[in-house]
Formats: C-alpha cells, sequence, structure tokens
C-alpha cells in the first residue's frame, strides 16, 4: 500500500548501518520463521480490509437496496466532497485535532518544566497528573458531559454558583466544539507531559551547568539549549497526539452525539455506514481519511525514526 | 524560588485530578445527593450507586470486555516476542524494513477498515461475537507490542549473548537464562499496554457487538442520553469500568511513556 512508499523515506536512514551481530550457522528460513506469524497475522487483517474499502468506495452501495449494487465510478468520491456534512466533518476534524494537540502540547510543556524541577511529594503529583489519561476515554466522555457540563447540575455551574455568579450557561449547546476540546485536552495533557518529561531528563546536566556558569538567563538557557533539546520530543509528542486524535470517535460521540455541529470523520464515517448504510459513500470517505492519515504517519514515521536512529 | 515551583506543580496536579476525585466522590452519593447545585460535599457516603450498576446486567459487558482483553493480549504475546526476537537478537535482512512496516500499520486510521470487516464478520456470522473482536484487537496492539518487545529484547547484552553460544548454550539455555531476566519486566510492561488499549477500545466493538458480546465500553454508551437522577450510578460505572486501566496503568508507570511513544522514547 501506499503507506510502505511513504516510510521508505524513514528507513533509509536507520538501513545504513549494519546489522548487529550477523549469524551464518542458521539458515534464512530459520531466522525468519519467528517473523512469519505476527507479519502474516498483521498483513491479513490490517491491509486486506483497506483493499476492500477501497474496492468498496468504487462501488454503488446501499445494504437496504442489495439490487441497487454497481460500478459507481468516482460518484461516491464526488459525493463525498460536495456533501456539506462531510465537508464540515473535514474541517471539524482539522480544527478537533489542531486545537487538542496544540493546547495540550503547551499544557503538557508546562507541567512536563513544572515536574521537571525538585519538590516535595514530586512522584504523587506526577502520578495526579497521570491519571486522567488512565480513565477509559468513553467514561471520560461521560463524565464531562453529565457530571461537569450539566447546565443543571453539574460541577462547572455548582462551582459558579458557590462563587456568587449568576451565569449558568449550558456549556455544551452554547459552545459544542470547545466542549469536546476541552475533555479531549484534558485527558491527553498528561500524554505530552509524559513525554515531553522524558525527553527533558535525558537532557544532558554540563551545557546547562557550564552556559549558566558563563551568566546565561534561565530564559536563554530554555531559549537555546533545552528547547531545541526538547523539538524532537516536541515532535513527536505532537505527531502520535495526531495520528490518535484525528482518530477520536469517543468523545464526539458521547459529548455531542455528533451534533451541533461537531461530528469529525470517524463519527461521520460511522454515521454514513451504520446508520445511513451508504457503503460506497462510507468507503470513499474512508479512503479520504486514509490518504489524510498518510501524511501525518509520513511525517511522523521519520520523526520516530530519527529517534530510532539516535537511540542505537 | 524552589517553593513556588513546588506550589505551582501542586496546584495543577490537584486541577486536573479534581475531575477524577469528582468522579469518585459523586459515585458515592445518594442520587438526589449527587445532583444538587451547588454540589453537595458533606453528603453522606453510600455503596447505592455500585449496587444499581451491578444490578442492572454490569457483569456480562465487564466479562466480555476482560475476556477479549486479555485473551488478546495473550494472544499479541505469543506472536510478538517471537517476531521482535527475530528483530533484535537474531535479525533478519532489512529488519527495520520490517519494524516500519509494523508501525506504519498503526499509523492507519481503523475508521477506514470499520466497514470491510464488519461485512466480513457478516459473511461469517461472526457479528456478536466476542472472538472475532478479540482477533481484530489482536491486530491493533500487534505493532505496538512488536515494537516494544523489540525495544526490550535489544537490551540484551550482545556480548552475554555471543559468549553463552560460544561456550556451546543451545537455544533454549540462551532464551532462558539469559533473555528471559531481561525481557520479563519488558514483556509485563508490554502485557498491561496492551491491556489497556483493548480494554478502552469503543468504536469497533460498538459496531460489531451488540447484547451478546457488548463490552464494557459499549455497556457505558447506554448512559449517553440518559436523563434524570443517574450520576451516582453513571459515576460508579466509569469508576468501575476504570479500575483496571488505572491499576495497570500505575502498574506499568515506568514503562508508560515507552510504550506510548511504541519505544522510540525510553
Amino acid at each position: 500500500m501506499a503507506v510502505l512508499d511513504s516510510i521508505s523515506t524513514g528507513k533509509r536512514s536507520v538501513a545504513d548501518r549494519p546489522p548487529p551481530v550477523p549469524r551464518k550457522r542458521y539458515p534464512k528460513w530459520a531466522t525468519r520463521a519467528p517473523l512469519l506469524p505476527a507479519l502474516i497475522f498483521l498483513i491479513i487483517v490490517t491491509q486486506l480490509p483497506f483493499v476492500a474499502t477501497l474496492v468498496i468506495s468504487f462501488m454503488k452501495w446501499n445494504s437496504l437496496d442489495p439490487a441497487g449494487r454497481g460500478f459507481a465510478g468516482i460518484d461516491n468520491y464526488v459525493n463525498v466532497f460536495t456533501d456539506p456534512d462531510l465537508r464540515s466533518s473535514v474541517v471539524n476534524t482539522i480544527v478537533l485535532t489542531a486545537s487538542v494537540v496544540l493546547i495540550s502540547l503547551l499544557l503538557g510543556l508546562g507541567l512536563a518544566l513544572l515536574l521537571d524541577k525538585k519538590f516535595a511529594g514530586r512522584g504523587f503529583v506526577r502520578t495526579m497528573l497521570i491519571a486522567p489519561f488512565l480513565v477509559v476515554p468513553v467514561a471520560s466522555a461521560l463524565i464531562w458531559k453529565h457530571v461537569l457540563y450539566n447546565p443543571e447540575y453539574g460541577l462547572f455551574n455548582g462551582v459558579l454558583n458557590w462563587l456568587g455568579f449568576d451565569a449558568q450557561p449550558d456549556w455544551i449547546s452554547t459552545m459544542p466544539m470547545t466542549a469536546v476540546v476541552a475533555s479531549l485536552v484534558w485527558q491527553w495533557t498528561p500524554f505530552m507531559m509524559l513525554i515531553l518529561l522524558a525527553g527533558l531528563q535525558s537532557k544532558p546536566v554540563e551545557p546547562v551547568e557550564a552556559a549558566r556558569i558563563d551568566g546565561a538567563s534561565p530564559f536563554q538557557v530554555f531559549r537555546y539549549l533545552t528547547f531545541p533539546h526538547l523539538r524532537q520530543y516536541l515532535e513527536l509528542g505532537g505527531l502520535l497526539g495526531s495520528i490518535y486524535i484525528v482518530q477520536n470517535f469517543d468523545a464526539v460521540f458521547t459529548i455531542t452525539s455528533g451534533g451541533l455541529g461537531t461530528a469529525n470523520l470517524p463519527y461521520m464515517i460511522y454515521q454514513t455506514f451504520y446508520q445511513a448504510h451508504e457503503y460506497g459513500e462510507a468507503s470513499a470517505a474512508g479512503v479520504i481519511v486514509v490518504a489524510g492519515s498518510i501524511v501525518i504517519a509520513t511525517f511522523a514515521l521519520r520523526v520516530v525514526s530519527s529517534l530510532f536512529k539516535e537511540a542505537k | 524560588m524552589r517553593r513556588i515551583w513546588g506550589v505551582a506543580a501542586w496546584f495543577c496536579g490537584i486541577l486536573f485530578f479534581l475531575p477524577v476525585a469528582w468522579m469518585v466522590l459523586t459515585s458515592l452519593h445518594s442520587e438526589s445527593d449527587a445532583a444538587t447545585n451547588p454540589p453537595s460535599l458533606a453528603a453522606p457516603l453510600t455503596f447505592d450507586g455500585y449496587a444499581e450498576f451491578f444490578d442492572a446486567g454490569a457483569w456480562p459487558p465487564l466479562i466480555n470486555s476482560f475476556s477479549a482483553s486479555i485473551g488478546s493480549t495473550i494472544i499479541v504475546l505469543l506472536l510478538a516476542i517471537p517476531a521482535a526476537y527475530a528483530l533484535s537478537i537474531k535479525p533478519v535482512e532489512k529488519w527495520t524494513d520490517v519494524l516500519f512496516f509494523f508501525l506504519s500499520t498503526k499509523m492507519m486510521p481503523v475508521v477506514a477498515a470499520l466497514l470491510p470487516i464488519y461485512l466480513i464478520a457478516q459473511f461469517a456470522g461472526m457479528l456478536d461475537n466476542i472472538s472475532f473482536l478479540t482477533l481484530l484487537y489482536c491486530s491493533m496492539n500487534l505493532p505496538i507490542a512488536v515494537w516494544l518487545m523489540r525495544s526490550f529484547l535489544s537490551e540484551v547484552p550482545r556480548e552475554i549473548l555471543e559468549a553463552a553460544s560460544i561456550d556451546g548454550a543451545g537455544l533454549i539455555t540462551i532464551l532462558r537464562r539469559i533473555v528471559a531476566p531481561v525481557a520479563m519486566p519488558g514483556i509485563a510492561a508490554t502485557a498491561l499496554i496492551c491491556f489497556i488499549f483493548s480494554w478502552n477500545e469503543l468504536l469497533f466493538a460498538r459496531v460489531l457487538t451488540g447484547v451478546v458480546a457488548g463490552t464494557a465500553p459499549v455497556y457505558l454508551t447506554g448512559f449517553v442520553t440518559s436523563q434524570g437522577l443517574f450520576l451516582a450510578k453513571v459515576c460508579a460505572a466509569a469508576v468501575v469500568v476504570s479500575l483496571p486501566v488505572l491499576i495497570a496503568g500505575f502498574a506499568a508507570q515506568d514503562k508508560l511513556v515507552q510504550g506510548l511513544s511504541l519505544g522510540a522514547v525510553k
């Protein structure tokens, strides 16, 4: 598949190194044998369905109208690109992914910088900060929807009430996209924090000390030493986050049920196929998602491969 | 100065933990105390929410989730450990290409494969069948497990492996005496991370299962449109369903970053 081509950019840099410990005692098949079950299983389960998606995307196929099944040419793609709902779901996916990734990266960076300092109870604070990431995503979305956002008895309005504000906004109806983004930022900030913290803690100490002795300000240390070192961790966090959040279904499904202009592509595909039974169009949308993902995946694989090369 | 950082960190920690703490507290309130405005902090505690959740048929979905998550984790380990061995200790030629192929499959959005997988399940009569879901979770976690296991196995010192084989140690001895002790913590962390991903999955479970094989996340979607007095119950459900993930996550805490970044960050 096209993914294979896209990774070739990333793999070449690592493939230059000689393979470790060449062993000549065993025939080739014996070294390959342990790999094959996993490889074959993965090709069958993950690659064949994509081929099927590609085929179905060129078919006219509504499961409620089995007699009308046939070849559709590029009609499904035309429909996908002209359907305003599907077009807005593309925009929603981009807005949702970009805002969640950027905000949680920034918050995660701040938290990682804080946790990199020494203070009493650091381990405990770290544990508290990881907790949001370990709440099952549907459960977290349910809690945000019913327990925090609810206009009548939700915690947010309860706190407003406590603080003496009269305003009791209906969070989800007035700002649906922000509501979804906020719940996802809460879930993903710990992820970004963990990756960036690992980056900070792998930073060599000597240059920082040398810079301090030479009179560099804390800002200069961050700008010229910490940040360049963190850059690849920021990239990795951003790309992995994008890969996961582009696919997000749970939060949109739970908090707004795709309504109020928040339906993203995964939700739209789910709905087109599961509720509208438009198999052809759902597949065409799926192919478009794959095409979009390949762009992100290419960059992601490149970053992973540079870290991979460095770790060797 | 140091004190300010500490206070700021504690403040952020508590702020992020607050929704989790509030979820636990609400789950222990009665329904009428859970739905007050302003919130009732000091209301009497009760396990009614939990009792109601388990009485309402929560066991079958929890058992389904456990069998899909544990089953897929075992199969994934059985496939991934030999593969990782062939990618690190005794590498095949072009092993990096193979490794990056595994990774690339993880970067494809699963939603694009949803329809054909549904059609295959329908054709094979495997809709609403937990075994089918288990197999899908295997494919979802296999790339992660291969990457992770490879990064753990590559920590096995090469010199010792070579010395052992020169001294005439057989494959089994090498695996048992040299590889296993180094790899065990890695295998445990990989298993926990695969368990978490399977346990959390909603989209496939929602589309492919129904009343028989529905998993815990699918059961939770029953609360999406709930109205009236149900906050304690939904919080109890969220706590119970999240508990295995919280336990697995904290148990794997040290390796969590490595797992989530597919072994790219140590």
